[in-house]
């Protein structure tokens, strides 16, 4: 390993992320104008549809190839979701969620 | 109790599912860079000055097939592309923040971004603020602590913990369900569901994201009218 190319690897990588965060402040946050009515709607009606796909990204890899690549996946989301809308307390709902799915996987019941 | 250790204590409470996914997947990537033949200070480095979960496992790989820097910020752009859409929600709030709005808006991910949205009615307004900004530091304290560990440790670590990871997946559940109860209109929800569905099933899990995304974009802003009037 080179340290000097290792170090601009990380660099160029450091700055290309905070570049992704930063574009909508840079676009829209010039402190004279007002942010644009549609961007604002956008601001407002984003986060619902966001946590919708993060769901899905965060179980993008299971497949329905065999019961073990989803069964496990879908036990753990629905057990979080049910216990969430049931006693409405985040952590009691992710806790649950995340000893269910461990148990499942660990276990290798299927 | 002082304001401010309350204000803390509320942000370690937000923060405990992140923890048990950050530190968990900061020590898979401290692991991982330990074993590319890098000391624990480059892991220390990167999560302080990169923090972005998927893209630092994507950097270990560039590092080892010595890529070119344009391969690099090519890679970076399109794997974070999906952190363009979420400072659209905090233009306001972070500009609001002074200095630590900057903070704020390098260290947006998922789980920060998520803990946001839902950070809901906290008092006042300097309370919120202060109540985000401890949530963000102690969100990449967690990531940094983990991989720092994972680093230094590397392979001694034998407690089984598979799957813990879901916390995660968890968070994001309930973030969603929390949503979904509050909001007056569930178009957004809907659509930002079958959007990211359908491209997945289309485009495979590497590339699904960023066009989903757009999707969405595309048909909230032609379902305006529709969103805003049930509002």
């Amino acid at each position: 390993m080179n340290i000097v190319s290792s170090l601009l690897v990380v660099a160029v990588t450091a700055l290309c992320t905070l570049a992704t965060r930063a574009t909508p402040f840079i676009l829209f946050g010039n402190k004279r104008r007002k942010v644009p009515a549609a961007i604002l709607f956008l601001g407002e009606v984003l986060p619902p549809a966001v946590m919708a796909a993060l769901v899905v990204y965060s179980l993008k890899h299971i497949s329905f190839e065999a019961p073990g690549l989803w069964v496990n996946e879908i036990i753990g989301v629905a057990a979080t979701a049910l216990i969430h809308i049931w006693r409405r307390n985040t952590l009691l709902s992710i806790g649950i969620g995340t000893v269910v799915y461990m148990v499942l996987v660990q276990g290798a019941f299927l | 109790m002082s304001a401010d250790t309350r204000i803390v204590k509320q942000a370690f409470l937000r923060t405990i599912p992140v923890m048990m996914g950050y530190l968990v997947l900061g020590i898979a990537f401290g692991l991982l860079l330990q074993k590319a033949g890098y000391h624990w200070v480059w892991a220390l480095g990167i999560s302080l000055f990169v923090f972005a979960g998927s893209m630092q496992f994507v950097l270990v790989g560039l590092l080892s097939q010595n890529a070119s820097l344009t391969t690099v910020a090519v890679t970076t752009l399109l794997v974070n592309s999906r952190h363009l859409f979420y400072g659209l929600s905090f233009i306001e709030r972070f500009k609001a923040m002074g200095k630590r709005g900057l903070y704020m808006v390098f260290s947006l991910t998922d789980e920060t971004y998520a803990l946001l949205c839902a950070v809901g009615d906290v008092g006042t307004v300097e309370d919120r603020d202060r109540l985000s900004w401890w949530m963000a530091l102690l969100d990449q304290s967690y990531w940094v602590t983990g991989s720092v560990v994972g680093a230094v440790l590397g392979s001694h670590i034998t407690l089984d913990i598979t799957g813990i990871d879901f916390a995660m997946t968890a968070l994001f559940t309930v973030i969603f369900v929390e949503q979904w109860i509050a909001a007056k209109t569930r178009l957004q929800a809907i659509i930002g569901m079958a959007c990211a569905i359908v491209s997945l099933v289309l485009l495979g899990s590497d590339r699904f994201l960023l066009p989903a995304l757009v999707a969405t974009v595309a048909m909230l802003l032609a379902a305006r009218n529709l969103v805003e009037v049930r509002r």
